[in-house]
This record gives structure tokens, sequence and C-alpha cells, in this order.
């Protein structure tokens, strides 16, 4: 298939291997910050491309697992109102809340329904006058834009029954988080989709003041090989910088159409990151001239935080601080099919992809 | 006990380990016997010649003793039974109808029969479209001729609207087996170098469905596999011995039948990527939505063991078969590590395939 076959060439992946393996004389660790990147590191076992001098950590990429279990409770609260109908893309029908999950409440008779777009959660408003439709807005600055593209939508139409729970957040804020916190990396795989809306401005203090190397990658082997290699020159040569492996995808200044349209319907506010706690402006909310459409001002929950589960180091994981087989719990107590923590629920999780492609 | 939920859920039917895991809590705990225990897609159910033939018109003492003698040469019978709740219950290949003849006519014809009669029985909404109703059941009637069975038994019932989602169908089927097919006595001679063999394309019912089903609107000329395999079967049970072991790959997709057999037969196995017959259509969508071909539901499928010699020539065979056309052998048994599927990535990787766990679901980022 055009746009795959090219870049899953294995003669490609084994020529970058052995450059990489040529110039790496540092012993250097990289983060990956997006899901998609972790998965396709195990998926394509890219780790045994890689000499020892190289390392890859993954880091808080998955939406679903840095929102944790407060996100979930709160969603189970608004599902058990009387005349709500709750839509969520598939990925959070699983996640273990404190007590329940989407999923059970849905055995139980709530209106849960998954859905592939946001949009699609503005035709069930349109066929449910009745009925208040709150869809779960999760991710990065990669789904953002469409929740936004969605609030605007409802705006125009004047469809007051659509409301939106959010939990997106931004990708810069935690990147420079990591490195304050004393993460011990030498540079980032950078994620590719959400460079593709943000542009690569957001990186350029990395590099400046903290002396990591930023490749902005795509998703396919042959992209992570190349990103790589690319992180093993700056790094080699002592010359970090910002540089851009995904062209096909990502322009230097992103897509000023979604970002405009972000600014207009959210704003940044101070959010929680588990196992990372509060990070300054790292999270989005709807602003007040778009409130009609926010379900926690329309129908505030109350909803207390419950402690994370017993033994689970989620947290940890998704600092790159400890690998799943670090964790008592990982492919005992917890599995995909009866997970404690949210990294293991999501198919984008990093204890899920240790665990699916686990030697 | 595994299962641990207190109400049903969704993925207890989705062909995967949880369901796997309420069928042995629950039916197999309860109605557990000799015949259950044997969880092929059919039962067998020996015939007790000797009964038979000491009946009232059963004659002379000769005639008794050569019916004993007959007693192991004697077809035995092959019993399946299958639900149909399919959404939408047309889809682009098929119909609910037609799945509900095929459905049950491939779960006999992998267990090496040769299906004879199948009973339908409705469970039908008030309001439900009558002339919906007679395009389903021709369906089934002409899917039912060119398969050579019979429908020869059902039951109708109606229920209030919204007590069912328009129209629901089981199907059970009886079909007759000699020992020489019977798979289920085969299934431990298998051995490491043996071939892993499929009649055609992964994942094509399942993503037919899901696009018409989801609001995608991915055009797309893809349609269901849908088709009853017991010719193709026949043909190759006919032509060759060394078939040791067959499973249609229904929900669950071929990843979930190889570790099925993996745990089985304490062996491991391996898949080649690149040797997977995958159409443009399916690979388009499942890389769109973030699913794997090998977890996607087949309907006109069937996944064979057979000995190393014979591989290359049930392919030949199969591919004589409109429904074999791109027949392929995709793996093998290995001796290394007993009860995992490994697959070799294309890439030059290689990869566990887990059971499915969980309904698949796309990515979100």
């Amino acid at each position: 298939m055009k746009y795959i076959d090219e870049y899953r060439k294995k003669d490609l992946i084994l020529g970058i291997a052995d450059e990489i393996r040529k110039i790496s004389k540092k012993e250097i660790a990289l983060m990956e910050v997006c899901g998609g990147h972790t998965m396709a590191i195990h998926r394509f076992g890219l780790h045994s491309f890689l000499p020892p001098t190289v390392s890859l950590l993954s880091g808080p990429g998955c939406p679903v697992c840095v929102s944790g279990q407060h996100f979930i409770d709160t969603a189970i609260a608004y599902c058990r109102q009387a005349g709500v109908i709750l839509t969520t893309y598939g990925d959070l029908i699983r996640v273990p809340g404190s007590s329940s999950s989407l999923e059970k409440e849905r055995a139980a008779g709530q209106d849960i329904r998954i859905v592939y777009s946001v949009l699609e959660s503005l035709e069930i408003a349109r066929k449910n006058p009745g009925s208040k439709v709150v869809f779960l807005g999760i991710g990065f600055e990669t789904t953002a834009p469409l929740t936004a593209a969605a609030i605007a939508e409802a705006s125009k139409l004047k469809l007051r029954n659509f409301h939106v729970l959010s939990a997106h957040k931004v990708m810069p804020p935690v990147m420079k988080a990591l490195v304050k916190d004393g993460m011990k990396i030498n540079g980032f795989i950078a994620p590719g989709h959400v460079t593709a809306i943000t542009g690569t401005g957001i990186y350029k203090d990395l590099p400046e003041i903290f002396g990591l190397g930023v490749v902005v990658s795509g998703f396919e082997p042959v992209d992570m090989m190349q990103s790589i290699l690319m992180l093993v020159r700056q790094l080699e040569a002592g010359k970090p910088g910002v540089e851009i492996q995904y062209q096909r995808v990502v322009q230097q200044q992103g897509n000023v159409k979604a970002r405009k349209l972000l600014d207009t319907v959210f704003e940044l506010k101070d959010d929680y990151w588990r196992g990372l706690g509060m990070i300054p402006l790292s999270g989005l909310k709807i602003r007040s001239e778009f409130s009609e459409f926010d379900i926690e001002k329309i129908l505030p929950v109350d909803v207390a935080m419950a402690p994370e589960p017993k033994g689970c180091i989620c947290g940890m994981i998704l600092r790159g601080l400890k690998k799943p087989s670090d964790c008592k719990l990982f492919a005992g107590r917890c599995t995909p099919s009866d997970p404690v923590g949210a990294c293991m629920v999501s198919g984008e999780g990093t204890c899920a992809t240790y665990y699916k492609y686990r030697e | 006990m595994k299962t641990t939920e207190d109400k049903i859920l969704l993925s207890h039917g989705n062909g995967g380990r949880i369901m796997h895991e309420l069928i042995s809590d629950f039916f197999v705990k309860h109605f557990g016997n000799r015949i259950l225990e044997q969880q092929g897609d059919s039962a067998i159910l020996p015939v007790y010649a000797a009964a038979l033939a000491a009946g009232p018109h059963s004659g002379s003492a000769g005639n008794n003793k050569q019916a004993a003698r007959g007693k192991s040469g004697l077809p035995e019978i092959a019993f399946t039974t299958d639900s149909f709740v399919i959404d939408p219950i047309f889809f682009p290949g098929g119909d609910i109808g037609k799945l509900a003849v095929c459905g049950t006519v491939n779960d006999l014809s992998v267990s090496g029969a040769v299906p004879l009669y199948l009973s339908a029985s409705f469970i039908i909404e008030e309001g439900f479209p009558m002339k919906d109703l007679e395009t389903i059941v021709r369906s089934m009637a002409s899917e039912a001729k060119k398969a050579g069975v019979l429908i020869v038994t059902g039951d109708t019932k109606v229920v209030n609207k919204g007590k069912c989602d328009k129209l629901f169908i089981n199907t059970s089927g009886i079909g007759m087996i000699d020992n020489a097919s019977r798979l289920d006595k085969k299934i431990s001679s298998i051995k490491p170098g043996d071939l892993i063999i499929i009649n055609g394309a992964l994942g094509e019912h399942g993503m037919a469905v899901m696009n018409a089903r989801e609001s995608f609107n991915f055009k797309t000329p893809l349609k269901s596999d849908c088709a009853c395999l017991n010719y193709l079967i026949r043909d190759v049970l006919d032509n060759s011995s060394s078939v040791k072991f067959m499973r249609d790959p229904t929900r669950g997709g071929v990843a979930t039948v190889m570790n099925e057999l993996a745990g089985m037969i304490h062996l491991g196995i391996e898949l080649s990527e690149p040797d997977l017959p995958v159409g443009k259509g399916v690979m388009a969508m499942c890389e769109l939505l973030g699913f794997d071909p090998l977890y996607i539901a087949n309907e006109g499928k069937v996944v064979m063991v057979a000995s190393e010699k014979e591989g290359s020539r049930i392919v030949e065979v199969m591919k004589k078969n409109k429904l074999g056309k791109q027949s392929a052998i995709i793996g093998r048994v290995v001796k290394d590590h007993p009860g995992k599927v490994v697959l070799n990535t294309e890439t030059g990787g290689k990869r566990i395939l887990a059971s499915l766990s969980g309904d698949p679901l796309p990515r979100i980022c």
C-alpha cells in the first residue's frame, strides 16, 4: 500500500541500523512521547535493531493513561444522570475508574455510545433533542481541534444539547516538566501528528535551554529509525537542534487554521497529569463564550479524587522511570482483559504495548 | 473460576479469552459431559450401532454381529448450533440469512463432516418489514441449495417492539462424519514442521460489516467473504489425508484461532507476515482505524494444519475452487515457545500474537 510499504522496507531499516551502529559512541536515552510511537517501536521490534548505546524510553504519550481515574469517575457520574447520552472514543470504554468502568455502566443500562469522530456525537445530539449528549473530549493537539470544530459547529447550529467533558491536554509543558523533573534523557522523538498542528516552534527551548535533541518523527519503522539516526547524529556532533523527519506531513509552522480554531474555543488551564501531578497551563478548558457546551458548567458534579490502585506504578511508568516489567502487578493481576492501571487498558498504553508484544 | 464480573459485558461475546472463560466457568462446568468437552466446532455424537441393530426390525443374530463389527466403520453424527445477531442485517456481500446458513455449514465442515440438515429459528421484532423477511429467507434458501443442505425444521417467535433488534436467527446443523475424516482425533498428531494454510484473504467480513455499520463513509468495494466452505473442504479431505486440524476463523480472527490451537497442542506456532493474504481495502481500513487484520472476523475462511510434504499440494487443490483462489501457506508449527503464537514481521522482527482480549477498538491519537 502506498505510503506504507515504502516505509516498512527491511533493507532500508537494516541500512539505517548499520549507520546508527557505525556512528553511535555516546550512551544516549531517547524518549518518545506519543503512544503511536510506542506501538510502532514494539510492533516492529525496533529495539532489536539498535546498538546498546541507544536506549528508548516511553513517556506520557497516551492521553487515556495520563488522564487517569478521576476523569473516568467524572464520566461515570455524568452517564448516571437522567437524560444523558454519553459518547466516547472506544479507547475509554474499558478504562477502570475507582469503582466501575464505562463498559460496566453500559451493561448496567446507561446510554453510552462509541463514536469514531466527535461529529457523530453532534449527529446524535441533533437526533435526540430531549437528551443531553456529552462527548468525552480526550487527547492532545491532534484530537483537540476536532472537538473545537464540533463545539464551533454546535454553536453555529444552536445545538444546545451537545456538551463536552474536556480532558484535552497539550504536549509542550509536559515535555519540559519531565526534563525539569530530572529525567535523564538526551533527546525526544517528537510526536508527528501533534507537531503537524502545533508546528516546531514549541520545541525551541529544548535544545537552547536544556541541550536536548528533538526530531519530529513519522510512525512507520523507517521513519522511526531515521529519526533515531538524526538524533544520534545531532548528539554525537554535540549540536542538538529541532529537525523534522516526518516532512511528508509536518510543516514548520504547523496547521495555522486548526490552531486558530483551538484558540477560539479553548484556553489553557493548569491540569493534573497522572504520575506527574499538576502541570501549569498544560490542559485545555472551554472558553466562557462557549460555556453552554461545557458540561461541567451546565451540570456540575462533585467527584472525589480516589487514590491510585494499590501496587500500580503507572505514574512511574508514565515518567519513564520504570518499565512495565518492574511492576509486581504486570501480566499477573494486571492484564488487558482485566486491567488495574490505565497504562494496561489503553491500546497505546505502555503496559498494554509491552504485554501485547512481550517476549 | 476466573469470571469476576457480576454482569454480562459485550466482551463476553466477542470470541476472545473473556468469552472462553465464561464458557468454561458456566457452560462446561454445569453441562459438562464427555461430548461437550470435545469443545470443537461441532459435537461428534456416537451412533449406537448395536442399539440400532437390536431394534424391532433388526433381523437375525448374524446382522447383529455385522453391525457390531461395523461399529467403528459406521458414520457418526456431527451436530452444531449457532445464533446470528449481526447488525446491520444487510451488508455488502450478504445478509443475516446467508450468514446463518454459511456459519453452521462451515462449523460442520471444519470438523470434517458432510453437512446435511439444518434447522432455522427466527426471533423477530414486532413491526419487522415482511419484504425484508422474504429477502432474507430467499437468501437462506439459495445458500442452502448451493451448499446441498436441507432446512428441515424451524421455529418462529415474535417479540414486542424493542425487545430484540429487528431479527435474530439460530441455525443448528447435522452432518455425517466417517472415522477417516474425524479431525478431532488427528490433533494429537500435529508436530513441529506442519504447515498452517488458509484459503484466502483476511478480515473481509469484519471490515465490510464495520464499514456498513459505522458512519465512516469509506468508499470501498470491500465485501464480506461470507460463503459455504463445505465443497472446498471436501475437495481437500478427498485429496489428502494429511489435514490434522481445521477451524473457521470467525470472531477473534486467525490470531485467536491460532492461540487456541497452540494452547491445545502445547507447541508453538509461527506465522509469516509477508505471506498473509490481505486485500488492499482491508489493509487500508485497518491502518486508518488501528486494527490488525489477524484479529478481524472472517466468514468464508478456513485455517488448516497439514503435514509439511502435503502443504503445497493442498494449496493447489484449494486454488482450483473459486473460494480458494488466494490460498496460501502462512506459517508453521514449531518446537519453540510452546502455547504461543509468534508473528515474523515483514520488517524482520518477531512479535507475539496474543488472544483477543476485549473488543478491538480504534486508536485516538
